[in-house]
């Protein structure tokens, strides 16, 4: 059997990410809008590795290990800011930090 | 390529979609982040099926196995109880889903649309061991590690800063 | 010497740009004020000097300044003008404007806008001069403008009382309806003659036109049109009245001396048109007969000081457009130059007496302030006997009995003309003694709260000496002025009087309005009470105080009805094309406003469906 196409690959890196914006569009929660923004990070680099197996270059590897390197930064800030929004709202509702309403 | 890989990467694809679309829906965070580490163990899978054994090791160790517990960390703190998940219920009605869906839908219909229209050739598959992505990172791509390293001491700091109980101050420096 | 005459406007004008502009401590403003217009005056003393020692070609002289526009064949050019009629003028309001500043620095010395009052000052005295001295009917219409924009700032200078900014408006207003009808005069001047050089309009006018042509009559018409609104005259004379509501000096410099003097200038200026164009000319001697006597009347009734003065004012200059209108034409000048010092030195000893009483104005509330304000007396006294035309000591009489003497002889005299000159006499005697005796006799009805000082009394000295002597240059005045203003000679149809017959019949009515002035008013006023105190007697007062009902007339003639079309047209289409974009912008904003929701969520649909157009886009087009 021949290989698998790189389109197969890339169009499921595409609905992955797809899913995640979904959900973040979806979620009123903050935490979910959080989660939702991994699963969208980690279906662009499904994309990624696909194209550099395709080409049998590490390059795509590379790419997504950087993307797990800005995840893991964005998470943890993201979820301290998390706590923050928390502890002053006592809610995790994504409407209400709407003070920057015109 | 054999069959057995050939396979796994179907199986594994369609596994991981069928627990993203499934975490995304969750009213408990547990729930959703469980289906979640199906997920990227799925998109581990996926990786090693690709030709990435490295990549497939990490997503596991660093992304299941770090940053989802991380947010496991936050549920747990956060301890929100009974009436959370019933706010979320509520959060998460008809209407409220409609939208996102045929959003994201026509998004992806662009995406495939270009992809096929595309028509790239060749197939993914060949090994790239870690060797090759070792010397890669630490030859041409050095600075990039470097930048990185730098990023997450800034995450560090950003974040042990901001997650600090400051006592007295309420809200100051929002 | 005569090369300086451009100086004469300039400098005015130049001192109040910089009072206008830049910031100075009081006195400094002051001598900026008041030097600059003693400059203008020596300057003019200099040039008459020049003039009447070397006299220039054709007893004229011209001084090209440069090129106004250059627009086909129509190059009017900044040019000034000297002959014998300018310069007369131009001597004399430069004096008294001196006079007057000098005065003001006293008089306003207790204002805020002091600045601000001598700069609109000097540049009324600029515009003024730029009127007289123009060659061109451009440059002339350039300074009328510009004197009747002075006259509106100035009138309305107190502008936190509304009251006063609506005489400054109506003041404009009326005077405006005179400008448009002087436009176009001007513009049929033009069609027809092909220029607006006031020399070469009058060498033309006979060329192009007959005696009695349509055109010359029209033109004739609408000058006078535009000198009726700035002289005050019928109909257009309701503003002056109003306009006392500005500071004292303002109504002495521009409402006595000096701008309703310009429409008698314009007249003056054009007398060939006149000539050529006799039902004009008629005209004008109707209106200034008849506003002669609707006016004398309204100051018999008056209570406001300021105001007897104003309509007085109207009065005189009636007599003046009745002069130009029999063909008097030197007759008008002189009495122009004797009404300058008498009525300018009535208002500013009336300023005197309402700042001595802390602004009362009402005469009836004055009395016996002879003996605390002497100078203010005499001064008044020799003014008042000058305007009412105390035989040969004033000099008023001798430009007053002139004119009488020329409403019955001159070349479109009548008897007519003679016996209403007349009347007014009796009318001014009447009207000037009341006020006098009413003010300086009798009871003290108000107290003396601030004695004058030197700067308000000097002026005062110096115009009530030029009221007396003044008319003892009668004669070399009307050989000075043959050149430019030739007095027409009786022609077939005037009545033949004496000029000393003329004189005497005048002396006596004068004196029969001193008799019955005395009568009247300081003997006793019941003789007053009982002739108001009847219905017919009230009802006419009442008339005669209301400017005969002139004012009540174009309020419902022309007034309501534009009001009235203005408020229904309020809404129209114009108008709400401009709203309309005021109300899209609203909308468009009310609209972009909701985007901005500060939803996290919303802002990244707003991405996404972003990105979804922009793929499909490049997609599909």
């Amino acid at each position: 059997m021949t290989e698998i196409p790189l389109a197969y690959g890339l169009i499921l890196g595409g609905i992955l990410f797809a899913l995640g914006l979904a959900g973040l569009l979806m979620r009123r929660n903050l935490l979910f809008i959080l989660i939702s923004i991994e699963i969208m990070l980690n279906g662009a680099g499904v994309a990624f590795v696909a194209a550099g197996s395709r080409w049998g270059q590490p390059d795509g590897q590379i790419m997504f290990l950087f993307i797990l390197a800005a995840a893991a930064a964005e998470v943890s800030v993201g979820l301290a800011l998390l706590l923050r929004f928390y502890r002053q709202h006592h809610t995790l509702d994504a409407n209400r930090a709407s003070e920057m309403r015109s | 390529m054999t069959m057995f890989l050939q396979s796994a990467f179907y199986v594994a694809a369609v596994i991981a979609i069928i627990s993203t679309a499934m975490a995304i829906t969750r009213t408990v965070a547990v729930h959703a982040l469980l289906y979640l580490i199906v997920s990227l163990l799925a998109i581990g899978v996926v990786f090693y099926a690709m030709g990435a054994p490295l990549l497939a090791a990490l997503e596991v160790i660093i992304y299941a196995g770090a940053i989802v517990v991380l947010f496991l960390f936050v549920v747990m703190m956060l301890n929100l109880g009974g009436e959370a998940r019933q706010s979320e219920r509520q959060w998460l009605s008809g209407k409220s889903w409609a939208g996102p869906i045929i959003l994201s839908a026509i998004l992806l219909a662009e995406v495939i649309y270009l992809i096929v229209r595309a028509q790239p050739a060749g197939g993914i598959g060949a090994m790239v061991g870690p060797r090759e992505v070792g010397l890669a990172l630490y030859g041409p791509y050095l600075i990039g590690v470097e930048l990185a390293s730098m990023l997450l001491l800034g995450a560090v700091v950003g974040a042990s800063h901001l997650g600090r109980s400051a006592p007295g101050r309420t809200g100051a420096g929002t | 010497m005569l090369s300086l005459l451009w100086l004469i406007p300039a400098i005015p004008f130049a001192s109040a740009l910089a009072l206008a502009v830049l910031r100075f401590p009081r006195k400094v403003v002051a001598w900026i004020a008041v030097s600059s217009i003693a400059a203008s005056s020596l300057i003019s003393l200099l040039v008459t000097f020049s003039f009447l020692h070397a006299p220039p070609a054709g007893n004229a002289y011209t001084e090209v300044l440069w090129t106004w526009m250059s627009v086909g064949d129509f190059r009017p050019e900044i040019a000034f003008y000297l002959d014998p009629l300018s310069l007369i003028m131009v001597v004399v309001i430069a004096f008294v404007s001196f006079l007057i500043h000098l005065y003001s620095t006293e008089f306003m010395a207790g204002d805020d806008g002091y600045s601000r009052f001598f700069a609109y000052m000097n540049l009324f005295v600029a515009s003024m001069l730029t009127l007289l001295l123009a060659n061109n009917l451009l440059l002339l219409y350039l300074g009328w403008e510009g004197v009747g924009l002075c006259s509106y700032l100035l009138i309305g200078f107190w502008y936190r009382d509304p009251e006063n900014g609506l005489a400054g408006r109506k003041a404009f207003i009326v005077t405006r309806v005179g400008d448009t009808a002087m436009l176009i005069g001007l513009f049929l001047l033009f069609y027809d003659l092909g220029t607006l050089n006031i020399q070469e309009l009058m060498q033309r006018a006979p060329q192009h036109w007959h005696v009695g042509a349509g055109a010359a009559v029209a033109a004739g018409l609408l000058l006078l049109g535009g000198a009726v609104g700035k002289s005050a005259q019928l109909p257009l004379q309701t503003w002056l009245p109003d306009a006392m509501a500005g500071p004292t000096p303002v109504s002495a410099l521009i409402h006595a001396a000096t701008m309703v003097t310009a429409g008698v200038y314009l007249i003056a200026r054009t007398h060939v048109l006149y000539s050529l164009a006799p039902p004009a000319q008629f005209a004008v001697a109707v209106v200034g007969a008849a506003t002669l006597l609707i006016a004398g009347f309204s100051a018999l009734t008056q209570w406001d000081l300021k105001r007897v003065l104003a309509y007085s004012t109207i009065s005189q200059i009636g007599y003046m457009f009745l002069a130009l209108g029999v063909g008097a034409w030197p007759a008008a000048i002189f009495h122009f130059m004797t009404h300058a010092f008498f009525k300018a030195l009535l208002f500013l000893a009336a300023g005197v007496v309402i700042q001595a009483l802390h602004e009362e104005h009402n005469i009836f509330r004055m009395g016996g302030l002879r003996k605390e304000l002497p100078v203010a007396f005499w001064t008044f006294l020799i003014a008042g006997c000058s305007l009412a035309g105390l035989p040969l000591i004033t000099a008023g009489a001798f430009s007053k009995d002139w004119i009488v003497w020329g409403a019955a002889s001159a070349a479109n005299g009548s008897m007519g003309f003679w016996i209403v000159a007349l009347i007014g006499i009796l009318l001014t005697s009447l009207y000037t003694f009341r006020m006098i005796f009413l003010v300086f006799f009798g009871e003290m009805h108000s107290e003396v709260t601030k004695k004058p000082g030197m700067a308000m009394l000097i002026p005062c000295i110096v115009l009530a000496f030029l009221s007396i002597v003044g008319g003892y240059v009668k004669t070399p005045f009307a050989h000075f002025l043959e050149t430019a203003l030739p007095w027409n000679a009786a022609a077939a149809g005037a009545v033949h009087i004496s000029e000393i017959g003329s004189e005497t019949v005048a002396g006596l009515v004068f004196l029969l309005g001193l008799v019955l002035a005395y009568v009247l008013f300081l003997r006793s006023r019941s003789y007053t009470a009982s002739l108001t105190d009847n219905v017919a007697g009230a009802a006419l007062h009442r008339f005669w105080f209301s400017d005969w009902g002139m004012d009540w007339l174009y309020d419902r003639l022309l007034v309501r009805p534009y009001a009235w079309v203005a408020r229904i047209d309020k809404g129209d289409l114009i108008d709400g094309f401009y709203s309309g974009i005021a109300k899209l912008n609203v909308l468009a904003w009310r609209v972009l406003a909701l985007t901005e929701s500060g939803r996290l969520r919303w802002y990244a649909a707003g991405i996404a469906a972003g990105s979804i157009i922009y793929i499909a886009v490049v997609l599909f087009l």
